[in-house]
């Protein structure tokens, strides 16, 4: 290891200001009391948070992308869970090409996906709305749900569950008693973080919800009127607060109970 | 029978795997790979008014495509604005990770929670919260402007392909950071130690050295980024004014007012397929790098 590199530390630090600050601009304007973001501040308000207690379609937004966001990380986690123990304990033939599948999603841009989805339901007669968006989400949180948990099951010892049903347990007893505990802080770990990519999910929703706006959709609509954009700042300030809080909670969930280090919500699908 | 094909799945580990993979090679492939199959057949149809489609083969929307100069030029400067992200983020986040991977040495867990928290926030408003900064009245002009160093506001700030680039860099930054640390953090510290010891400089160690190693990670980062950028949506449509605009903006407007949807499958199958091509190339491209190194 090495001993000290001061420069080098000086451009890190700067990297994490280049990071942080312009996501830090919205709360700062957003008790600013002006419609134009733009210095000097000229006074501090809370009006624009108040305002959002009173809109009616702002509501509405809401619940659509919470309904949205729990189907969707509820359903692609149970998916995932599965994959991941299919591809963490078993070798096979066609192993390699059944990950690359289930990870494309993640690696084609979101307009081809959201596109292709479109195009599908249109042809099929239905109607836009939550519910093609709910299933593009679902297909998009798949693969982040497989590799957090595959993350948690990687050297799970397999024994256990074994000697679970070797002793007469069944194999749901097995996996409610056994596996269940020993997986839980993976699982709700991939919980939150697929509630939190459904959650901000942009371009999806954009081509698939028609008339009922999810929460991103809406601000995308409030951003075009500049005497909306304050109360865009408030809103977008507590989604950031909320949203940072729910990542923390999930990542400090995911090391519990693990002694050694994992890769970062394990993004390394190039292995 | 049904005892027979009990044991014998019991015995196959490729059967059970693929039980528990069929829900999500299900939901891939008819959520996905049908979808997609579907935008590929629309892509030979050709609208003939708002509602009605004429399903008749035909190739006639690729020779559309690039014989309009438009969306071959959106092409090319989508491409293009990718490429510039990719090694702009690149070249600015290696650093960052070289750092973290060799000299800090306590709470390193920390250090990486820390450099991908803000990629989790909403991307609309990491893209919208630079609006703010580049804006005609935003943060830069505003603050230029009072402390008397400008008369106007800058213009070309927002509304430009720099802002896109500028835009892009910020929001994909974790997509280069993870596998640039993951794969920095693999390498044998050993190894560098026994290379300054046999008299190499510490750009030929690097060189030689840490950068070979680091190869697996620099290729995912490049793949991770490029190929979604590619195709961005968001950050042309807020940040680049005629500009910056991108071959999505089209898609997006075949899809919605415009109403072509056989052109916007022809562009959105042309898409993919530059993707692919660029995936071809860096993986051949790194094949053979790292046959040479080894």
């Amino acid at each position: 290891m090495e001993q000290k590199n001061n420069p080098l530390l000086v451009y890190t630090l700067l990297y994490f200001a280049f990071l942080y600050i312009p996501v830090l601009f919205l709360p700062i304007f957003s008790f600013n009391d002006a419609n134009y973001m733009s210095f000097p501040l000229s006074g501090f308000t809370t009006e624009h948070y108040e305002e959002m207690w009173s809109k009616r379609n702002l509501h509405n937004a809401l619940w659509a992308s919470i309904k949205v966001g729990v189907v969707a990380s509820v359903v692609s986690t149970t998916i995932a869970l599965f994959a991941a123990k299919a591809f963490a304990r078993y070798k096979f033939r066609g192993q390699n090409i059944s990950y690359g599948a289930i990870m494309m999603p993640f690696l084609i841009p979101e307009i081809i996906l959201a596109v292709s989805i479109l195009i599908i339901w249109l042809s099929l007669g239905f109607k836009l709305g939550l519910v093609p968006v709910t299933i593009g989400h679902i297909l998009f949180c798949t693969p982040f749900a497989m590799l957090i948990l595959i993350a948690r099951i990687e050297g799970f010892d397999f024994s256990l569950e074994e000697a679970s049903r070797d002793l007469g347990e069944n194999a749901w007893g097995t996996f409610y008693r056994v596996s269940l505990p020993l997986y839980l802080p993976g699982i709700i770990a991939s919980l939150l973080l697929s509630f939190i990519i459904s959650f901000d999910e942009f371009v999806l929703a954009f081509f698939l919800t028609g008339s009922d706006a999810t929460l991103p959709m809406y601000m995308w609509a409030q951003m075009r009127f500049i005497q909306k954009l304050p109360h865009v700042l408030a809103l977008g300030a507590v989604i950031i607060v909320f949203t940072t809080f729910i990542v923390l909670l999930a990542f400090w969930l995911r090391n519990l109970g693990q002694g050694k280090e994992k890769t970062e919500f394990g993004i390394n699908i190039h292995e | 029978m049904l005892q027979a094909w009990k044991s014998l799945y019991a015995k196959s580990d490729p059967a059970k795997a693929f039980s528990l993979l069929s829900p999500a090679l299900i939901l891939v492939t008819l959520a996905m790979l049908v979808p997609m199959t579907l935008m590929l057949s629309f892509s030979f149809f050709t609208q003939i008014s708002f509602t009605e489609i004429d399903y008749s083969f035909t190739i006639q929307r690729y020779i559309d495509f690039f014989q309009k100069n438009l969306l071959v030029s959106l092409l090319i400067k989508s491409v293009k604005i990718s490429f510039i992200v990719t090694l702009v983020t690149l070249l600015t986040a290696y650093p960052v990770c070289y750092y973290i991977a060799f000299y800090v040495k306590k709470n390193k867990m920390l250090w990486l929670v820390l450099l991908t928290l803000p990629f989790w926030t909403s991307y609309l408003l990491r893209v919208f919260s630079w609006k703010i900064i580049l804006g005609t009245k935003g943060v830069i002009n505003s603050s230029l402007i009072n402390a008397g160093l400008l008369s106007e506001p800058l213009t070309f700030l927002m509304y430009s392909e720099t802002a896109v680039i500028i835009t892009l860099t910020h929001a994909w930054a974790a997509f280069a950071l993870l596998p640039l640390y993951v794969s920095l953090d693999k390498i044998d510290f050993s190894l560098i130690e026994a290379a300054r010891d046999l008299g190499l400089s510490r750009l030929e160690t690097f060189w030689k050295i840490t950068l070979p190693l680091s190869l697996p990670g620099i290729i995912g980062a490049i793949l991770i980024i490029f190929i979604p950028t590619v195709g961005d949506y968001v950050t042309p449509a807020l940040l680049g004014g005629t500009d910056g605009r991108m071959l999505s903006n089209m898609i997006q407007a075949y899809f919605g007012k415009v109403n072509n949807l056989p052109l916007g499958a022809a562009s959105a199958t042309i898409m993919l397929i530059t993707v692919a091509i660029v995936t071809i190339i860096v993986s051949y491209t790194t094949k053979k790098l790292s046959q040479r190194i080894s």
